[in-house]
C-alpha cells in the first residue's frame, strides 16, 4: 500500500536524559532559578557558549580566508575557471576541469566498488553473523578507518599498484578493453588505482553507518515479514533494506564526501598528470592532489590563487555533500515512522 | 490446472530458496573481501616495518641521500610537539562546546546550529584545512611553523571531541545533577565536578579518538609544519612530523628511504593503536571508572 505509515513502536530510550530535544526537568529549572552564585554561573554559561560559537567562527573564518585568497582568479576567470582544461603556470592560464574530472571519476569508481561490499558487510553483520564473530569483525572494520591515509598510500604504491599492473589490468584490458574504459598503456598507477584505494578507505564509513541505520529499523518490521512466510533474504530485502534505504543513501553520500576530499593516498597513486582521458588506466590528477603537490611551489600570486580556488570549490562541495548526507541519516535514525511502499 | 499452479508454486519456492542462499553467500563473500585488505595491510606492514626497525630509527635524524642508516628521531619528537599543541587548542574548546550542547543548549535552535557546524567542520577535507591555516598563520608570519601545524591539527580535533562529550554528558542521569544542585552547589561546579567527572571515561575516549585521527594526518601539515630534516622543537620554526616524513620517503626513488618509510608507518600505526587501546583499558577497568 503506497504511503501507509506504521508507528515505529516504543523507541529504545536508555535514560530520560539521552534525548537532546527534551528541555531540562522542572526540578532542575527550579533549582537553577534560585540563583545561588548567579554571576559565576552566568559567566560559566557564557564561556561555554563562546566556545560552542567558536566552532562556527572557525568554519566562517576558513570560508572567508579561502574566498579572500582566491579573489585574483575569481575576478580574472569567473565561472569559466571550472570549465577550462588549461593549466599553464608560466603564462598564467588556469582551468580546473581536469582536476574536477579526476576527483569525480576516482570517487565514482570508489563508490561503485565500495557500496555493494559495504552493504553486504552491513547485512552480514546485522542480520546473519553469529554473535561470536560480530564483535571482532565490526572491530576489524572500524580499525580500517583508523589507518592513516599516508599508510594506505604507502601500501598502495608498493603492493596494490604492482598487483593491478601484473594481474588485474591485463585481465580488464582483455575482457573489457572494447568498452574503451580499459585501454592504453598499463602503468599500474592511474584513475583505477586511485579508485580502488579510495574504495578501501571509505568502506568502513559506509558500512558502519549502514549498520547503524539497519539496526534502527524496528524489530516488528522483521517479525511481520517473517510471519508472512518470507525467507531470510526476503525479510532483509522487504523488511530492513527497504525501510533503511534513505539512511543507506545518506551513508553512501557521506562516503562520497570523504572520497572527494581524500588527499594523500590519491596523490601517491593517481599519476599526477592533468589530462582528461576516457580510459581508467590512464594517469589523472585530482583537486586535492594538485593542491598537495603544487601549493609549496606556487611562486606567483595568480598561481597560488588558482590553487586556493580549487580548495574553496572542494570546501563548498564537501559541505553540501555532508549536509545532505546528515539530513538523510538523521531522517532515518531520529525515530521517523517506518514506511511500507 | 491445479497441478500446473502447484508446479509453478514449487518452482517459485525453489527460486526463493536459491535467492536466499545466494544472498547469504554474497554477504559472507563481501565480508571476506573487506576484511582481506585490512589483514593484508597489517601483515605486510608488520613484515616490512619490523624487518627495517632498529635502534637507529629512534635515535638518529635523517641522513642525506646515499648514506645508509639514519632514523626519524626528530620526526617522532616533532609529531609529539605538534600533537601537544593541537591538544592544547582542541581539547578544551571541544569539551567546552560539548558542555554547552549538553547542559545549556539542549533542544534549542542555537545548539542544533552549533551541532550542524561541528558536523560541517568534521567533513572539511584535511587539505583544505591546511590551506586555510596557511592563509591564516603562515602568510602573515611569512614562514612555516610548528605553531601553524598545531593549530591545523587542533581545529581538526574539535568536532570529534565536541560530539562525543555531548553524547557522554547526555547519558549522565538527571538525578545526579539535581542532587548536586539540591545540595547548594553552584551550577558550574555541578557541571565540572559532577556531570563531567561522571562522564569522564567517555570524554577521554573521545579525546583519544580525535588524537588518533589527527596523529596520522599528513595533508594539513604539508604547508603549515612543512617538515624539517634537522632537530627542532621551536614552535616558531618548521618542524618534522612522522606522517610527513613517511610521505616524503615513500614517493622518493631510493630503496633505503622506502625501508625507512615502512618502519615509520609501523611506528605510527603502533602509536595510534596502542594509545587507543591503552585508554580503552584504563577507562574500562582502571581508576577512572571509580567516578561512574
Amino acid at each position: 500500500m503506497p504511503g501507509l505509515s506504521i508507528p515505529s513502536g516504543p523507541a529504545p530510550v536508555s535514560s530520560s536524559a539521552s534525548n537532546p530535544d527534551q528541555p531540562p526537568s522542572v526540578v532542575r529549572s527550579f533549582l537553577l532559578s534560585r540563583g545561588n552564585s548567579a554571576w559565576s554561573d552566568r559567566a560559566f554559561k557564557w564561556l561555554m557558549l563562546f566556545c560552542a560559537l567558536s566552532v562556527f567562527f572557525i568554519v566562517a573564518l576558513i570560508a572567508w580566508q579561502l574566498l579572500l585568497r582566491s579573489r585574483l582568479t575569481i575576478a580574472k576567470f569567473g565561472l569559466s575557471f571550472f570549465f577550462k582544461s588549461a593549466w599553464d603556470p608560466v603564462s598564467g592560464d588556469f582551468g580546473a576541469l581536469p582536476f574536477i574530472y579526476g576527483t569525480v571519476v576516482s570517487s565514482l569508481v570508489a563508490l561503485i566498488i565500495a557500496v555493494p561490499l559495504a552493504v553486504g558487510v552491513a547485512v552480514f553483520l546485522t542480520e546473519m553473523c553469529p554473535k561470536v564473530l560480530r564483535g571482532p569483525l565490526s572491530f576489524l572494520t572500524e580499525l580500517l578507518a583508523a589507518i592513516p591515509s599516508v599508510v594506505y598510500g604507502l601500501w598502495a604504491v608498493f603492493v596494490l599498484v604492482p598487483i593491478l599492473r601484473e594481474h588485474v589490468n591485463p585481465f580488464l584490458m582483455k575482457t573489457l578493453g572494447w568498452t574503451g574504459l580499459f585501454s592504453g598503456p598499463n602503468f599500474g598507477i592511474g584513475m583505477l588505482a586511485a579508485g580502488v584505494i579510495l574504495a578501501i578507505m571509505i568502506l568502513p564509513i559506509i558500512s558502519s553507518l549502514t549498520r547503524e541505520v539497519m539496526t534502527a529499523v524496528p524489530h516488528s518490521q522483521r517479525e511481520a515479514v517473517l510471519a508472512l512466510g518470507a525467507t531470510r533474504w526476503e525479510m532483509i530485502r522487504m523488511g530492513v533494506l527497504r525501510n533503511a534505504r534513505i539512511g543507506i543513501v545518506g551513508a553512501i553520500i557521506l562516503g562520497l564526501g570523504r572520497a572527494l576530499g581524500e588527499t594523500m593516498a590519491v596523490t601517491m597513486v593517481i599519476g599526477n598528470r592533468p589530462e582528461i582521458a576516457k580510459s581508467l588506466l590512464s594517469l589523472g590528477y585530482s583537486m586535492s592532489s594538485v593542491i598537495a603537490n603544487e601549493f609549496s611551489e606556487a611562486s606567483d600570486d595568480l598561481y597560488l590563487s588558482a590553487l586556493i580556488e580549487i580548495g574553496l570549490a572542494l570546501f563548498l562541495v564537501t559541505i553540501l555533500v555532508n549536509a545532505l548526507a546528515r539530513l538523510l541519516v538523521w531522517a532515518v535514525t531520529r525515530g521517523a515512522p517506518a514506511r511500507v511502499v | 490446472m491445479t497441478t500446473r499452479r502447484y508446479k509453478a508454486g514449487k518452482a517459485n519456492q525453489w527460486r526463493r530458496f536459491f535467492a536466499n542462499h545466494l544472498a547469504t553467500a554474497i554477504a559472507v563473500a563481501s565480508t571476506v573481501i573487506v576484511v582481506a585488505p585490512l589483514v593484508a595491510v597489517f601483515l605486510y606492514l608488520l613484515y616490512k616495518g619490523a624487518s627495517s626497525l632498529n635502534l637507529n630509527f629512534f635515535t638518529q635524524i635523517p641522513r642525506p641521500v646515499g648514506e645508509s642508516g639514519g632514523g626519524m628521531a626528530n620526526a617522532i619528537v616533532g609529531s609529539a610537539v605538534l600533537l601537544v599543541l593541537g591538544s592544547l587548542l582542541g581539547v578544551p574548546l571541544g569539551i567546552a562546546a560539548g558542555i554547552y550542547l549538553a547542559e545549556f543548549g539542549r533542544g534549542g535552535k542555537l545548539a542544533n546550529f552549533v551541532r550542524f557546524t561541528a558536523d560541517v567542520l568534521n567533513g572539511v577535507p584535511s587539505i583544505v584545512m591546511g590551506i586555510a591555516v596557511y592563509a591564516l598563520i603562515v602568510l602573515p608570519q611569512k614562514h612555516f611553523s610548528a605553531l601553524a601545524g598545531g593549530v591545523a591539527l587542533g581545529i581538526m580535533m574539535i568536532p570529534t571531541i565536541t560530539r562525543t562529550t555531548e553524547e557522554m554528558l547526555l547519558m549522565v542521569p538527571n538525578a545526579i545533577r539535581e542532587a548536586a544542585l539540591g545540595l547548594g552547589v553552584p551550577n558550574w561546579r555541578s557541571v565540572l565536578s559532577i556531570t563531567l567527572k561522571t562522564a569522564s571515561p567517555g570524554v577521554i575516549t573521545g579525546c583519544m579518538l580525535a588524537f588518533a585521527r589527527v596523529a596520522g594526518e599528513t595533508a594539513p601539515l604539508l604547508f603549515t609544519a612543512f617538515g624539517n630534516n634537522f632537530w627542532s622543537t621551536s614552535i616558531n620554526e618548521p618542524i618534522a612530523a612522522l606522517p610527513l616524513q613517511i610521505y616524503v620517503y615513500a614517493i622518493s626513488p631510493y630503496d633505503e628511504w622506502h625501508r625507512l618509510a615502512w618502519a615509520g608507518a609501523l611506528v605510527l600505526i603502533l602509536l595510534i593503536v596502542v594509545s587507543v587501546a591503552l585508554v580503552r583499558y584504563v577507562t574500562t577497568r582502571g581508576v577512572l571508572k571509580g567516578a561512574s
